[in-house]
C-alpha cells in the first residue's frame, strides 16, 4: 500500500499538478488565473515525460561518458522524452504567448478580465 | 519522381507560402490573398494528383531525412489520409478565394498576418493528417490550433474572448492527448503509428493502454466537438469573421475526426478499443446525443452563423457515429459525410458571409423575400446546400445518410437509426424556415413587395466558390457510387 | 425500333421544358405553349410504350450507379405505363384548365406555377418508371419538393401552414421509406421491384416482416391518404384548384397508391404478404378510412374539402382492392386508379370553375348555380354518379371488380364496406346536385359559364368517364392492361 504511493510518486505528482491546473481552469474567474492553470497542466505533462525517461541508477543527464559504453543502455537515461519535451515546452510558451495576446485584446475591448463581468457585458 | 516526395511537398507548400506571404505582404498588402490562394491551389492540385496516384499505385511512406521508422518520423499517404487531405485542401482553396471581399470589410489592412496564419493553420491540418508519428501529430495539432485561435479572434467584439475560451479547452485537450501518447510510449517504446499498431494486440488488456486510449479520445474529442466537449464551438464560430469560420468550420472538426478514425480503427483496432470497456458504444451514444442536441439547439437560434455552428455539432455527430459502428457501410457513410459536410458547411458559411457583406447582418428574423430578387445565385447555392443537409436525393447529403442507415442496420442498432431519421426531420425544420422567409412574402407584415428590390448580387469572387460547391453537391450525389467504392476499399478490416 | 430511351425521355421532357417556361415568363402565351407542348410530347412518348405493355413487356434502362450495386434504373413495366398514361394524359387537360384558371383568378407568380407543375409531372413519370426502391425514393422526394411551391402558391397564412403540414407529413414519410428500403436491402440484398417480391424463400421472423411492413405503410400511406396519416390532404386544399385536381387527385395521391401496389406486389409479393397475414392490417386501415372519410365528408361545407375527404375515401378503395390479395380485387384497384382519376379531376375542375366564375367556395352557397353554369354542373353530376358507383360511368366498373375481388377472397366485410360507402358517397354528393339544380339561387344575375379553357376540359373528362365506362378498352386498352397486371402478380 505504501509502495503504491511512494513507488509511483512521479505519477502522483503529475496527477496532483493536473488537478491543480484543472481546478484553476474550472473554478477561477480571472482569465489570467485560468491561463496559469493551463500552464500548470502543461508543466505536469512535461514532468510525466521526464519522469519516465529515467532509469534506476542512470546518469542524470545524457552526456556521453567515455567510461560507459553507449550500448549499455541502462546506464543512460532515455533522451527521447527529453527531446519531445523540449518541443512541448516551446509549444507551451507559444500557447502562453497567444493566450496573453488574446487577454490583452479582451482587456482592451472590455476593460475587465473577470469571467463573470465579461459574460454580462457580452450579453 | 514527384510521387515519392508527395506527402512532404503538400506540407512544404504551406511552409513556403507562409513565408512568402509576409515577404510580399509587407511590401504590398493586397498581394497576401492572391498568394494564399495560389498556395492552397498548389496544395489542392498536389492532393488531387496524390489521391489519383494512390488509387493506381498504393500508399506512400515518406521518411524525413531518410531515417527509417521507428527511429525516424514519417509521413504516410494512404487511402484515409489521402482522402482527408484532398477534401480539406480543395475546400480551403475555394474558401480562400471567397474570402477576398470579406477581408476588405472585416479586417482591412490586416490581410498579411491573416493569410499567413491561414497558411500555417493549413500546414498544421495537413501535417496532422499525413504524419505517421504520434508526437509529430501533437506538434502539428498545436500548430493548427494556435493559428486557429488567432484566426478565430478576428471578428466581432466578443471574438477574442470566444477564442480564449477555445484556447483553454483546446490546449487542455491537446495536453490530454499528449499524456495519452506518453502512456503509450511508456508501454510500447515507440511513437510510430504503424509500428505501435503491431505491438498493441498483445497489450490489449493493459490498463495503461486503456487509459491512454481514453485520454486520447477525450483530448481529440475536444477538437472534434464531440458532445459534451463541444461547448467552445458555437461562440467561437459565431463571433469570428465570416471567412475564418468558413475556413475552420468545414475543416477543423474533420481533421480531429480523422485522428479519431486513425486511433480507433487503425492504431488500436476495434477489438482492443472494446476490450476493457465498450468504448465504441460510448462514443456512439455521445455522438448520437450530440446529433440531437445540435439539431434542437439549431432550431432555437435566430442568427444564421450560430445556427450553422450548432448544426456543425450535429453533423460531426454523424461522422463519429459512423466511426463507432465499425462496419464497412458505417465507415463509408462517415467518410462520405466528411466530404459532403465539408462542402455543404463551407458553402453555407460562405453564403452567410456574403449576406453579412451585403446586408450587414445575418439575423434570420430580419431575412425577407427581397433576398431572392437581390441575391438569386447566393440563395440558389444556399437552397441546394440546405436541401442536401436535410438529406433529399439526388443531392450528396442523402447518400451519406443512406450508408449510415445501412451501417446502423448491419449492427442492428435501431436507436442510432431512429436518431439519424429524427435529426433529418429536425434539420428540415431549421433550414426550411429560412427558405420560407426568403422565397415567400411574409403574410403578416405588409413589407414592401419583393419586386421592388433590384439585383444586387455579391461579387464574382464570392459567387463562383459557392456555386461550385453547390454544383459539387449535385455531382457528388450522382457520382457517389464511385466514391463509396473507393472508400470501402480503404476500410481496414 | 428501340424503345430503350423512351422512359428516360418521357421523364426529361417536362424537366427540360422548365427552362423555356422560365425564360418566357414575360410572354404568357409562349410560356403556356411550352407547357402544352411538353405535355403532348410526354403523353406521346408514353403512348409508344403502350403496345408493349399490353403484351406484358417492359422497357428497362440502367443509368449510372447510385450506390454500389444499386443503379438509377428505369423499368417501364405494364403497371408503370398504366400509371404514366393516366398522369400524362390528364396533365394535358389540366394544363388547359390551368391557363383558364390562373388567368381567370388573376393568380400571381404564374411562371413559378407552371414550372413547378412541369417538374411535378417529371417526378410522377419517374415514380411510375422507377425500377428499384432507391430510384423510387429519388423521384418520390422530388415530387414532394416540386409540389411544395404549388401548395403554398398564394402565400397566404393558410397556405403556408398547409405547406408546413404537407412537408412535415411527406418528409417523415420519405425518411420511413429510406429506413424501410435499407431494411429490405439488408435482409434480401436487393431493392429491385420484382413481381412476386424479394422475400420468397427467406424465412424471416414475423416481427421483422411486420416492422418492415409498418415502416412501408407509414411511408406510402401518407401520400395514399390512409387514415390516420391523411391529415395533409384536406389542408392542401389551400392550393389553387388545378393543383388540387391534378396533384391531389391524380399525381401525388395516385403515386401513393401506386407505391402501395409496388410494395404489396413487387417488394413483399402477394404470397408472402398473405402468408404472414400482413394484408389484414391493410384491410382494416383501408376499410376504416373509407367509412370514416365518407362520414367526415358529410360535415364539410367547403366544397374542396368535401372533395378532399372523398378522395381520401376513394384512395382507400384502391388500397382495399390491393389488400384483398385476389386477382380480381387487384384488378379492381388498378381500374379505380384510372376511374377515380377521371371522375375526381372532373369534380375538382368544376369546383375551380365555380370559384373563378362565381367566387363561391361553400356548398351552402351553391343554390341554383346549375342555371348559370349548366355544363359545369352536368359534368359534376356525371362525376358524382360515377364515384357513387352508378353505371355506366367507369366508377361503377372498378367498384364491381372490387366487390368481385372481395367475394373471390371469401370476404364479405369489404363488400359491405363498398356498398355502404357507395351510399355515403351518394349522400354527400347528391345534396350538392340537388341544391344546384332545384334550389333558388341568389346573386347569380349576369353570370354565365366559366371560360371555355376551363369548361371544355371538365366536360371532356366527364365524357371520358362515361366512355371508359361503356367501352373499358377504348383508345388505350386500359381494362386489358389492368387485367394482365393483376394476373402477373399472382
Amino acid at each position: 500500500m505504501v509502495d503504491f504511493f511512494i513507488g509511483h510518486y512521479a505519477y502522483w505528482f503529475t496527477i496532483i499538478l493536473l488537478c491543480i491546473g484543472l481546478y484553476g481552469i474550472l473554478f477561477k474567474k480571472n482569465l489570467v488565473k485560468k491561463t496559469i492553470g493551463l500552464a500548470i497542466i502543461q508543466a505536469s505533462v512535461v514532468l510525466f515525460f521526464v519522469s519516465i525517461a529515467s532509469k534506476t541508477g542512470d546518469a542524470t543527464v545524457t552526456v556521453r561518458d567515455a567510461n560507459l559504453p553507449v550500448d549499455q543502455v541502462a546506464n543512460y537515461l532515455n533522451p527521447l522524452p527529453h527531446t519531445l519535451m523540449l518541443t512541448a515546452i516551446v509549444v507551451g510558451v507559444a500557447t502562453l504567448g497567444v493566450a496573453f495576446t488574446l487577454l490583452i485584446a479582451i482587456y482592451n475591448r472590455y476593460d475587465t478580465l473577470d469571467e463573470k463581468e465579461l459574460i454580462d457585458k457580452i450579453q | 519522381m514527384i510521387e515519392s516526395h508527395l506527402p512532404a511537398y503538400i506540407a512544404l507548400t504551406f511552409v513556403l507560402f507562409s513565408l512568402l506571404i509576409p515577404a510580399f505582404g509587407i511590401w504590398r498588402n493586397e498581394l497576401s490573398q492572391p498568394i494564399a490562394v495560389l498556395g492552397s491551389g498548389i496544395a489542392a492540385a498536389l492532393s488531387l494528383y496524390g489521391f489519383i496516384n494512390y488509387l493506381s499505385d498504393g500508399a506512400i511512406r515518406y521518411y524525413f531525412g531518410g531515417w527509417e521508422p521507428p527511429i525516424g518520423i514519417e509521413f504516410v499517404y494512404d487511402g484515409l489520409s489521402g482522402f482527408f487531405v484532398m477534401v480539406i485542401n480543395v475546400v480551403a482553396f475555394f474558401v480562400l478565394i471567397h474570402s477576398h471581399h470579406i477581408g476588405k470589410r472585416e479586417f482591412p489592412g490586416k490581410e498579411m498576418p491573416y493569410y499567413t496564419l491561414a497558411m500555417l493553420m493549413m500546414l498544421g491540418f495537413n501535417g496532422m493528417i499525413l504524419t505517421g508519428d504520434l508526437f509529430n501529430l501533437y506538434v502539428f495539432l498545436e500548430i493548427s490550433s494556435l493559428s486557429g485561435y488567432a484566426l478565430l479572434s478576428i471578428g466581432n467584439k466578443p471574438a477574442p474572448y470566444a477564442a480564449f475560451r477555445y484556447l483553454i479547452i483546446g490546449t487542455f485537450g491537446g495536453t490530454l492527448y499528449l499524456l495519452g501518447v506518453g502512456f503509450l510510449y511508456t508501454v510500447t517504446g515507440t511513437l510510430n503509428i504503424i509500428d505501435m499498431s503491431a505491438m498493441l494486440p498483445q497489450l490489449f488488456d493493459n490498463n495503461a493502454v486503456f487509459v491512454a486510449l481514453i485520454l486520447m479520445i477525450v483530448g481529440i474529442g475536444v477538437k472534434a466537438a464531440l458532445f459534451p466537449l463541444h461547448g467552445w464551438l458555437p461562440d467561437a464560430y459565431t463571433y469570428a469573421s465570416s471567412s475564418s469560420t468558413a475556413l475552420i468550420a468545414p475543416i477543423g472538426t474533420k481533421v480531429a475526426a480523422y485522428i479519431l478514425f486513425r486511433i480507433v480503427l487503425w492504431l488500436f483496432g476495434i477489438e482492443i478499443t472494446d476490450a476493457i470497456a465498450p468504448l465504441s458504444t460510448i462514443i456512439g451514444v455521445l455522438a448520437a446525443i450530440g446529433i440531437l442536441y445540435g439539431s434542437i439547439m439549431a432550431i432555437a437560434q435566430t442568427e444564421l452563423k450560430r445556427m450553422l455552428a450548432y448544426s456543425s455539432v450535429s453533423q460531426i455527430g454523424y461522422i463519429i457515429m459512423g466511426l463507432s459502428l465499425a462496419n464497412p457501410w458505417g465507415f463509408a457513410g462517415a467518410l462520405l459525410h466528411v466530404l459532403n459536410h465539408a462542402v455543404m458547411k463551407a458553402c453555407l458559411f460562405m453564403v452567410s458571409g456574403q449576406l453579412r457583406l451585403k446586408e450587414g447582418h445575418s439575423d434570420i428574423s430580419r431575412f425577407d423575400d427581397s433576398y431572392r430578387k437581390k441575391y438569386p445565385w447566393t440563395m440558389a447555392a444556399f437552397t441546394i446546400s440546405a436541401i442536401s443537409m436535410v438529406g433529399l436525393p439526388p443531392l450528396a447529403g442523402f447518400f451519406s445518410k443512406w450508408y449510415l442507415v445501412l451501417g446502423t442496420i448491419d449492427n442492428s442498432n435501431w436507436l442510432f437509426l431512429a436518431v439519424i431519421l429524427i435529426s433529418s426531420l429536425l434539420n428540415a425544420v431549421y433550414f426550411f424556415r429560412i427558405l420560407e422567409k426568403v422565397y415567400m412574402k411574409n403574410p403578416v407584415s405588409g413589407q414592401k413587395e419583393a419586386s421592388d428590390a433590384t439585383r444586387d448580387e455579391a461579387p464574382w469572387s464570392m459567387i463562383i466558390p459557392t456555386s461550385v460547391f453547390a454544383l459539387g453537391l449535385i455531382i457528388i450525389g450522382f457520382a457517389n457510387a464511385v466514391i463509396v467504392s473507393v472508400l470501402l476499399g480503404i476500410y481496414p478490416l | 425500333m428501340t424503345l430503350t430511351y423512351i422512359p428516360l425521355l418521357a421523364i426529361l421532357v417536362s424537366l427540360v421544358a422548365v427552362i423555356p417556361i422560365m425564360l418566357s415568363s414575360k410572354k404568357p402565351n409562349l410560356r403556356e405553349f411550352w407547357t402544352i407542348l411538353a405535355g403532348v410530347v410526354k403523353f406521346g412518348l408514353v403512348l409508344t410504350l403502350l403496345p408493349g405493355a399490353i403484351e406484358g413487356r417492359s422497357v428497362e434502362l440502367h443509368l449510372m450507379d447510385l450506390a454500389p450495386g444499386i443503379p438509377l434504373a428505369l423499368n417501364a413495366d405494364p403497371l408503370g405505363v398504366y400509371f404514366a398514361i393516366i398522369a400524362s394524359g390528364l396533365w394535358i387537360f389540366t394544363s388547359f384548365y390551368s391557363i383558364g384558371y390562373v388567368r381567370g383568378a388573376g393568380e400571381h407568380k404564374q411562371t413559378r406555377y407552371f414550372a413547378s407543375f412541369a417538374i411535378c409531372l417529371s417526378a410522377t413519370i419517374g415514380i411510375a418508371f422507377s425500377a428499384n426502391l432507391v430510384t423510387f425514393i429519388l423521384f418520390y422526394e422530388m415530387l414532394t419538393i416540386a409540389t411544395y411551391p404549388l401548395v403554398i402558391h398564394n402565400e397566404k397564412k393558410e397556405a403556408i401552414q398547409a405547406g408546413r403540414k404537407y412537408l412535415a407529413f411527406t418528409l417523415t414519410a420519405g425518411l420511413l421509406l429510406v429506413a424501410a428500403s435499407a431494411l429490405v436491402y439488408h435482409y434480401t440484398g436487393s431493392v429491385e421491384f420484382t413481381p412476386g417480391g424479394l422475400f420468397t424463400g427467406l424465412e424471416l421472423p414475423h416481427t421483422t416482416m411486420l416492422v418492415i411492413f409498418i415502416l412501408f405503410l407509414g411511408a406510402v400511406g401518407v401520400k395514399a391518404g390512409i387514415m390516420p396519416i391523411h391529415g395533409w390532404l384536406p389542408a392542401a386544399m389551400a392550393a389553387p384548384t388545378p393543383v388540387s385536381a391534378l396533384l391531389h387527385a391524380v399525381a401525388v395521391v395516385k403515386s401513393g397508391v401506386f407505391a402501395v401496389i409496388r410494395v404489396v406486389g413487387y417488394v413483399f409479393g402477394t404470397d408472402v404478404l398473405g402468408a404472414y397475414g400482413l394484408n389484414d392490417i391493410l384491410i382494416v386501415l383501408a376499410g376504416s378510412t373509407i367509412i370514416l372519410a365518407s362520414l367526415i365528408a358529410f360535415a364539410q361545407d367547403n366544397l374542396k374539402r368535401r372533395l378532399a375527404y372523398s378522395t381520401v375515401g376513394h384512395l382507400s378503395y384502391i388500397v382495399l382492392g390491393v389488400a384483398l390479395l385476389t386477382p380480381l380485387g387487384m384488378q379492381g384497384g388498378i381500374m379505380h386508379i384510372a376511374a377515380h382519376a377521371t371522375m375526381k379531376i372532373t369534380l375538382f375542375f368544376c369546383a375551380g370553375a365555380i370559384y373563378v366564375n362565381l367566387h363561391r367556395t361553400e356548398i351552402s352557397n351553391l343554390n341554383g348555380i346549375a342555371k348559370v353554369m349548366p355544363w359545369t354542373m352536368a359534368a359534376f353530376t356525371v362525376g358524382s354518379l360515377g364515384l357513387a358507383g352508378v353505371p355506366p360511368i367507369n366508377g361503377f366498373f372498378s367498384k364491381w371488380y372490387l366487390a368481385l375481388g372481395s367475394l373471390e377472397g371469401d370476404m364479405l366485410i369489404p363488400m359491405f364496406i363498398l356498398i355502404i360507402s357507395g351510399l355515403l358517397n351518394a349522400g354527400y354528393f347528391f345534396p350538392i346536385i340537388h341544391r344546384a339544380y332545384f334550389k333558388k339561387g341568389e346573386g347569380l344575375e349576369g353570370y354565365g359559364e366559366a371560360s371555355p379553357l376551363m369548361v371544355v376540359p371538365l366536360v371532356l373528362t366527364a365524357i371520358l368517364s362515361i366512355l371508359f365506362g361503356l367501352f373499358p378498352n377504348l383508345f388505350f386498352g386500359l381494362f386489358d392492361l389492368a387485367n394482365s397486371i393483376a394476373l402477373s402478380l399472382f
